[in-house]
């Protein structure tokens, strides 16, 4: 078998793996590959400005898309700049598989010129890392690294190649299959617990379908839709979960936690059985854990077992894949056979119930005169992009006004850090999501202050003519911090007020873009057609009531119950 | 409580610091750590002694599982099993406490492996207890260094990890 060089094994891989683009940013000690893949030409390289922006593109094309993300960055700090996205898309397992550039072998350890332990320094924040010391190791080390970012939970894996590893030579065989005798994720449910579940729900007066980010994952949303329909459940999700349940369906509860419905936390208080599939039981959506749903019996779904048990007591737990699971549940349901009106009946007092706590505090904000609600904004975005837009936010009150008020009705169309919450994601994010499809629209709802965390970016979009929307809700303040302050820290704005923002019209004017302002409400919808019909990438910056806050809102550490109203 | 903690690792560079990095980095404790080879050489067998309330035991024993080089984890201080640590031990030894170090290296069935005009080294071997009540013993006389393996356990019967 003719031998291959390490950095012909990466082209190859790529091309076995079904990459279509990769996002990145060259440096000498990657400059081999590099050199590869421009020769080869298959693979499209997206150039970004910052190892960040590659990281976080690479994350939104594979939430966007299902598949794999790959970015590249070369040894030192254009490995180091690729972390945070990194960290980003590891605590919402997303599956992502990063090459950084390293140093010859002969000088690891040397401190050599722009050398890092990349590896060591992303241990912690990557499902796996390697460091191939041999060229022979290579194509294994492919393999096993594009196996470990989908399967089981996903997440993201590094390769460092070492110099001489990229230009070393061997044979290349490329495995059809894996099996790691170390790591087998389970995903065949065990017969009996769902079994068990069933019984637990079939009885439930109260029951509540709590839905997280594994069901966009795995692909579930269709099953979920079926099963919430067949049994009559109402179904509340968290950030990551959105768009997994369509948020304007009659069951829908919309968002539980901090920020969630009014109704959808009062459900979980007092539910008998809620169905967790595919959640963590994160703080930001129990609160005080010792309060949370006091009442209920949990069943919990997920294909991770530590997120099992972690944060509370499970009375049913199942391992395994949601989407297998809730067809299993589906099965059970349809052989059972119980009548429509027999679960109708069942459910009937719960779910007027829970009608009622909607109609008593729905999500709502106060309109005033003269001045642009960030709420109305997100309405009139909604209303004109209904189900043909992927959102992606940046961090703050801008996700969570976007998360109560643009209805998701799709999986895959809400693109926002939530584990990390990265200021900054958005919009390479919305790059990496517009290359994966390049004729949907693809929004990028931004605060005034993240929107400048990866401002460079907007060279890379124009570069790419990528014609990626921006909505900048300006409060002219670090909004969510801010928000903070003023409820828990006697409204000492201690450094969260900017004096100084750049003119976004004329900074998209700068990139080549287009630019539109609103400061008035009637200007609201003008700025939004206009934005959105541009060509090409467009600014739409709206300058908000300054001060607005995002309610309901549970303050930390308090039970979920206790929210502060509008 | 404690808990003996045996763990089969894939025997590759950075396999240890996962481990490690784990229990620092989400504030689990370690008590004592061993790591050796095993019969196959691709593989690292580890025994790791940790305290903590059941949940948390749980908790540390699904996150190392879920580390991809981590093969096995057994908690055998769950059932029957037999447990010793090794422990060389550098005491002071001059004029009449030469004869009372021999003889309670004697009663513990410890061996000494060296000798100097000044000092014995001891080896002992046992459980924790056993190291612990002769450490104490020793102590006064006069401890100048000791060296100790932490512990290596094995479930009894037939059962292996
Ligand atoms: C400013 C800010 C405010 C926030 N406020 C809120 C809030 O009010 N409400 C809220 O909900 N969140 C909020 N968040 C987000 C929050 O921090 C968490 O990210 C979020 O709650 C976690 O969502 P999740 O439980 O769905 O878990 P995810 O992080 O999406 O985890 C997915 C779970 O599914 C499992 N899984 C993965 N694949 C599968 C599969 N195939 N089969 C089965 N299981 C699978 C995983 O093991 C994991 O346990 C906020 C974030 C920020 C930045
Ligand atoms: C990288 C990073 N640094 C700091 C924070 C803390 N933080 C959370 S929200 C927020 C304010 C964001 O301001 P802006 O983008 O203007 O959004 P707004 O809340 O005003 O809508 C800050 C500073 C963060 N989440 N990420
Ligand atoms: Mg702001």
């Amino acid at each position: 078998m003719a031998k291959m060089t390490g950095k012909e094994m990466v082209l190859e891989a790529l091309k076995r793996e079904g990459v279509d683009v990769i996002f990145g940013f060259p440096g000498g000690a990657i400059i081999d590959v590099y050199d590869t893949l421009e020769k080869d030409g298959t693979i499209k390289h997206v150039l970004v400005r910052h190892e960040q922006g590659a990281a976080h593109a690479a994350d939104g094309y594979a939430r966007a898309s299902g598949k794999v993300g790959v970015c590249i960055a070369t040894s030192g700090p254009g490995a180091t700049n690729t972390v945070t996205g990194i960290a980003t898309a590891y605590l919402d397992s997303i599956p992502m598989v990063i090459f950084t550039g390293q140093v010859p072998t002969a000088l690891i350890g040397n401190d050599a010129f722009q050398e890092v332990d990349i590896v060591g320094i992303t241990r912690p924040c990557t499902k796996h890392n390697y460091l191939v010391k041999d060229v022979k190791d290579l194509p294994r080390v492919l393999k096993e690294a594009f196996y470990v970012a989908r399967s089981g939970r996903p997440g993201p894996v590094l390769i460092d190649l070492p110099k001489d590893v990229q230009n070393g030579k061997a044979e290349f065989v490329y495995p059809q299959e894996i099996k790691l005798r170390s790591y087998n994720p389970v995903i065949e449910p065990h017969g009996k617990q769902v079994e068990r579940a069933y019984r637990l729900i079939e009885k439930a007066k109260r029951p509540v379908i709590y839905a997280g980010g594994g069901i966009i994952i795995s692909n579930a949303d269709a099953e979920l839709r079926a099963l919430a329909q067949a049994m009559h459940i109402p179904v509340t999700m968290t950030l990551m979960g959105l768009g997994g349940f369509p948020g304007s369906h009659d069951l829908s509860l919309g968002m539980l936690g901090m920020h969630g419905t009014y109704c959808a936390n009062m459900a979980m208080a007092n539910s008998d059985v809620i169905i967790a599939v595919g959640a963590r039981f994160d703080d930001r959506v129990t609160g005080k854990i010792e309060a949370f749903a006091p009442l209920a019996k949990i069943i919990h779904v997920d294909i991770d077992p530590t997120s099992i048990q972690k944060n509370v007591k499970v009375d049913v737990p199942i391992v395994g894949d949601c989407k297998r699971i809730l067809k299993k549940l589906l099965d059970i349901v349809k052989d059972v056979g119980r009548p429509d009106e027999a679960w109708i009946d069942q459910h009937k007092a719960w779910l007027e119930q829970l009608d009622t706590w909607k109609k008593r505090h729905p999500l709502t904000y106060k309109m005033e005169p003269g001045v642009i609600k960030p709420q109305n904004v997100i309405e009139r975005l909604y209303e004109m992009t209904k189900g043909r837009a992927i959102i992606t936010t940046e961090v703050g009150q801008n996700q969570m006004w976007t998360a109560q008020f643009y209805k998701f009705d799709h999986t895959r169309t809400l693109l926002t850090s939530g584990g990390l919450g990265t200021m900054g994601y958005g919009l390479p994010a919305a790059i990496g999501a517009q290359m994966a499809f390049p004729d949907k629209l693809v929004v990028d709802v931004a605060g005034d202050g993240s929107i400048q965390m990866n401002i460079q970016e907007l060279a890379t979009a124009m570069e790419q003519c990528l014609p990626v929307k921006i909505v900048i809700l300006n409060n002219q303040f670090l909004g969510m911090v801010r928000q903070w302050q003023e409820l828990f820290y006697d409204r000492c704005y201690a450094s969260t007020e900017f004096t100084m923002t750049p003119d976004f019209v004329k900074l998209a004017e700068a990139y080549g873009a287009k630019g539109f302002r609103a400061t008035r409400p009637e200007e609201i919808d003008d700025v939004l057609s206009k934005g959105l019909e541009a060509k090409g990438l467009a600014i739409m910056e709206f300058a908000i009531a300054r001060e607005e806050g995002v309610f309901p809102m549970v303050p930390a550490g308090k039970a979920t119950t206790e929210m502060l109203l509008v | 409580m404690k808990h003996t903690l045996s763990v089969l690792v894939e025997n590759t560079p950075g396999a240890l610091s996962r481990i490690t990095g784990l229990f620092s980095g989400r504030a689990f404790n370690i008590e004592s750590l061993n790591v050796a080879a095993t019969l196959d050489p691709t593989l690292s067998h580890l025994t790791l002694v940790t305290r903590g309330d059941e949940h948390i035991i749980e908790q540390i024993i699904k996150q190392l599982r879920r580390l991809i080089d981590v093969l096995k984890v057994v908690d055998v201080s769950e059932g029957e099993f037999v447990e010793r640590e090794m422990s060389l031990i550098k005491v002071r030894a001059e004029d009449e406490s030469r004869a009372e170090i021999l003889r309670i290296s004697d009663i513990f069935r410890c061996k000494i492996v060296d000798v100097s005009p000044k000092s014995y080294t001891l080896e002992v071997t046992g459980p924790e207890s056993k190291l612990k009540a002769v450490i104490e013993l020793l102590r006064p006389i006069g401890i100048k260094e000791i060296s100790r393996t932490g512990n290596i356990a094995m479930m009894r019967e037939k059962k292996t990890i």
